[in-house]
C-alpha cells in the first residue's frame, strides 16, 4: 500500500485548545491526517467527525459464535459422543451446559473485539508506528495534516491556519 | 471538553400539577376496580375450595388479598429504600456526574413510612394466612403439627420469648428496620436540603459519613429483612444467596423507577442540565443488574437442580411443576433478562428515552412477577395466580406510591445548587 510521506504537524499545548482549533481547522477545508495526545481527550472524536466504532457489532457477532459453538460443543459430547448419566439428569440437560456457555461467550466476544480491533487499526506486533512527535508520550498534543491530500490548499496557508489555531510550533515531517 | 459558562435555572421545582394528579387517580380507579373484580370473583368463586378442604384447610378469599397485600408491601419498600440507597451510593463513591440528579433518587424514599405502617399492619392482621410459621402448633411437641425443623428455627421468630407466642423478635426487626431507613432518609433529605441554604463542602462531608453508615447498616438490615418477610414465608426451605436475591430484585425494579421518573421530569420541561449522557449511564445500570439478577437467580436455581436435595429443590419443584406458576417461571426469566438484554444492548437504545420507558416498565411489571413467584406459592399454592387482583393490586400500590413520591419531590428544590461537583454533573460525557 502506497503510503503518504510528508506531513504538517501542529503542536498544542493544551487540550481545550486543541479541541477549538480542530474545529477551526477543519471548518477551513483542511483535512486532518490524524491527532495524536498523551492521554484520552474526553469528546475529541466528536469534533474530528468520526463516526462511531463498529466494534461492538463484532464483539456481539463473536459472543453468539461462542454460545452456538458452546451449546452445540456440549450437547454433541454429552448427549451423542459419550452419553453419562451424571447425577440422573438428562443427557443433555440444558441447565448444566449454561456456565460453560457463559464462559464461552465472553472469552470469544473479548478475543474477537480484541482481534477486530488489531486488524482494523494495523496494530500488528511488527507494524512500524509513525512516531509524528516524539513528545506525544510526555505532554503535547500533535495535529498531523497530510499535505498531499490537501493540495487545493497552498502549504504557506495550512502551515498560518494551524499558527493561528493556536499551536505552539508548527513542524514538517517526512517519513521514508 | 471546552467549559462553557453554564446558564440552568437552579432554583427550579417539581409542579405536581392536578393534570398529573387526575391521571394517577385515573390509574387508581383501574385498579381498584380491578381489585373489586377480583376480591368478588374470590368470594363467589370459592378458588377451588373443594379440593383445599379435602387437605385440611380450607380456602379463603381473603388470603389471596393478604398475600397481594404482601407483594406489593415488600416490592414498593424495595424500590423506596433502592432510591436510598442509590443516593448514598453516589456520595460513598464520590460520583459527580449524578449531581444534578440524587433529589430525584432520594426522593423515592418518601414512600418508606408509609410502607412500614402498611406491611406492619398487615403482618398483625394476615400472619397466619401468610406466615406458617406463626401457628403455636408447630412448637408443641404434644400437637400432631409439631415440626422439629420449624421448632428449630424458631428462635429466629420468638426469641427471647416463648415460640409459639408472640413473634417480638421478628417484629422488633421489622420496626427497626423501618425506623433506621426512615431516619436515614430524613436525614439524608434534611442535609441535602440544608445544603442550598450552607453552602460550602461541608453537608457534602456530612452526607458522606452518613452514607456510609446507612450502607453498613443496609448491607444487613435488606438480607435479613429478605429471610424475614419472603423466605420465612416457605419455612423448611432456605438458600443461602437468597437476600442478594432480593437486594437484586429491589435493585434493577429501583433504577427502572428512578429512570421512569428522570425521563419524566425531563418531558415536564425540568432538569435540562440531565442529558442523554445521563441517561444513558442509568441505562447502563439497568443493563448491568439485569444480568446480575439473573446472575443470582441462575445461581441459586442451577446449585439446587444440581444438588438435586428434596428439601431444597421442594422450592423450585412447587413452582416448575404447577401449572399456575409454571409458566411464570418463563416469564419472569423473559421479562427480567432476555428482553432487557437484547433491547438494552445498542448504545443508541439506552440513549433514547422512549425505548428506555418502554423497558424500564416492563422490568418493573417484571419483578413485580418475580415477587409474585417468591411469596404465592408458599401463601396460596394452587389457589393463586395472576388475576384480577393481581393486577388491581399492583396498579393501586403503584399509583398511591408515585402519588406519595411525586408530592415530596414537590415540596422542595430539585437541583442540589449547591453541591460541589453540579459542574461536573453538568459536563458529564460519555
Amino acid at each position: 500500500m502506497e503510503r503518504d510521506t510528508h506531513f504538517v504537524t501542529g503542536v498544542y499545548e493544551d487540550e481545550d485548545v486543541l479541541l477549538h482549533a480542530i474545529k477551526q481547522v477543519r471548518s477551513s477545508g483542511i483535512q486532518i491526517h490524524e491527532v495524536y495526545s498523551p492521554y484520552p481527550v474526553h469528546g475529541i472524536d466528536d469534533y474530528l467527525g468520526y463516526k462511531r466504532s463498529r466494534l461492538p457489532i463484532a464483539a456481539f457477532l463473536f459472543g453468539l459464535l461462542g454460545t452456538t459453538l458452546a451449546l452445540t460443543m456440549q450437547y454433541y459430547m454429552m448427549a451423542f459422543d459419550w452419553p453419562m448419566i451424571i447425577g440422573g439428569k438428562d443427557f443433555g440437560s440444558l441447565p448444566t451446559f449454561i456456565p460453560v456457555t457463559f464462559e464461552l461467550t465472553v472469552l470469544l466476544a473479548s478475543f474477537g473485539m480484541v482481534g477486530v480491533f488489531m486488524v482494523s487499526t494495523d496494530l500488528k506486533p511488527w507494524a512500524q508506528p509513525r512516531i509524528f512527535d516524539l513528545r506525544i508520550t510526555d505532554d503535547k498534543h500533535v495535529m498531523a495534516i497530510d499535505i498531499a491530500n490537501n493540495s487545493a490548499i497552498e502549504l504557506a496557508k495550512i502551515e498560518e491556519i494551524l499558527k493561528s489555531s493556536g499551536a505552539s510550533e508548527v513542524n514538517k515531517k517526512s517519513f521514508e | 471538553m471546552a467549559h462553557d459558562v453554564q446558564h440552568y435555572n437552579l432554583d427550579q421545582k417539581f409542579d405536581f400539577t392536578a393534570a398529573t394528579k387526575k391521571g394517577l387517580f385515573t390509574v387508581l380507579g383501574i385498579g381498584a376496580i380491578l381489585l373489586i373484580i377480583g376480591i368478588i370473583m374470590a368470594i363467589f368463586g370459592g378458588g377451588h375450595a373443594e379440593a383445599g378442604a379435602a387437605e385440611g384447610h380450607a380456602f379463603h378469599w381473603y388470603q389471596r388479598l393478604y398475600a397481594n397485600l404482601w407483594i406489593n408491601n415488600v416490592y414498593y419498600t424495595g424500590i423506596a429504600i433502592i432510591g436510598v440507597f442509590f443516593f448514598a451510593i453516589q456520595y460513598a463513591a464520590q460520583a459527580g456526574w449524578s449531581a444534578a440528579i440524587i433529589r430525584v433518587m432520594l426522593s423515592l424514599g418518601n414512600w418508606l413510612p408509609i410502607a412500614g405502617v402498611l406491611m406492619i399492619v398487615t403482618f398483625f392482621v394476615a400472619s397466619h394466612d401468610l406466615f406458617h410459621w406463626t401457628h403455636a402448633s408447630l412448637f408443641d411437641k404434644a400437637s400432631a403439627d409439631y415440626d422439629s425443623i420449624i421448632d428449630g428455627k424458631g428462635a429466629f421468630f420468638y426469641w427471647p420469648m416463648a415460640k409459639g407466642t408472640f413473634p417480638i423478635f421478628f417484629v422488633i426487626r421489622m420496626v427497626l428496620f423501618f425506623g433506621f431507613w426512615v431516619f436515614f432518609f430524613k436525614k439524608f433529605q434534611s442535609l441535602t436540603y440544608n445544603e442550598d441554604l450552607a453552602g460550602g463542602t461541608s453537608s457534602w462531608y456530612t452526607i458522606r459519613s452518613w452514607s456510609a453508615y446507612f450502607l453498613i447498616f443496609f448491607a444487613v438490615s435488606s438480607s435479613v429483612a429478605a429471610w424475614d418477610w419472603v423466605m420465612s414465608i416457605d419455612t423448611h426451605w432456605f438458600s443461602t444467596l437468597f437476600g442478594w436475591y432480593v437486594f437484586s430484585s429491589w435493585f434493577v425494579a429501583g433504577l427502572a423507577t428512578m429512570t421512569l421518573l428522570i425521563l419524566f421530569l425531563k418531558g415536564q420541561g425540568l432538569l435540562e442540565m440531565v442529558n442523554e449522557n445521563h441517561v444513558h449511564d442509568l441505562g447502563k445500570f439497568i443493563f448491568g443488574f439485569t444480568i446480575f439478577w439473573t446472575y443470582l437467580w441462575f445461581s441459586q436455581f442451577l446449585l439446587i437442580y444440581y444438588a438435586n436435595i428434596p428439601e431444597e429443590s421442594v422450592y423450585f419443584l412447587e413452582r416448575l411443576s404447577s401449572d399456575i406458576y409454571g409458566p411464570f417461571i418463563f416469564v419472569n426469566l423473559a421479562m427480567n433478562f432476555v428482553l432487557p438484554f437484547l433491547l438494552l444492548m445498542t448504545r443508541d437504545s439506552k440513549r433514547h428515552g422512549v425505548f428506555l420507558k418502554l423497558v424500564c416498565l416492563m422490568i418493573i411489571a417484571g419483578h413485580w412477577v418475580d415477587f409474585f413467584l417468591m411469596v404465592q406459592p408458599g401463601t396460596l399454592g394452587h389457589n393463586g395466580g395472576v388475576g384480577f387482583m393481581e393486577v388491581g393490586m399492583f396498579l393501586v400500590y403503584g399509583a398511591a406510591f408515585t402519588f406519595v413520591v411525586l408530592s415530596g419531590l414537590a415540596k422542595g428544590k430539585l437541583v442540589p445548587k449547591n453541591h460541589p461537583m453540579l459542574e461536573e454533573s453538568y459536563n458529564h460525557h460519555i
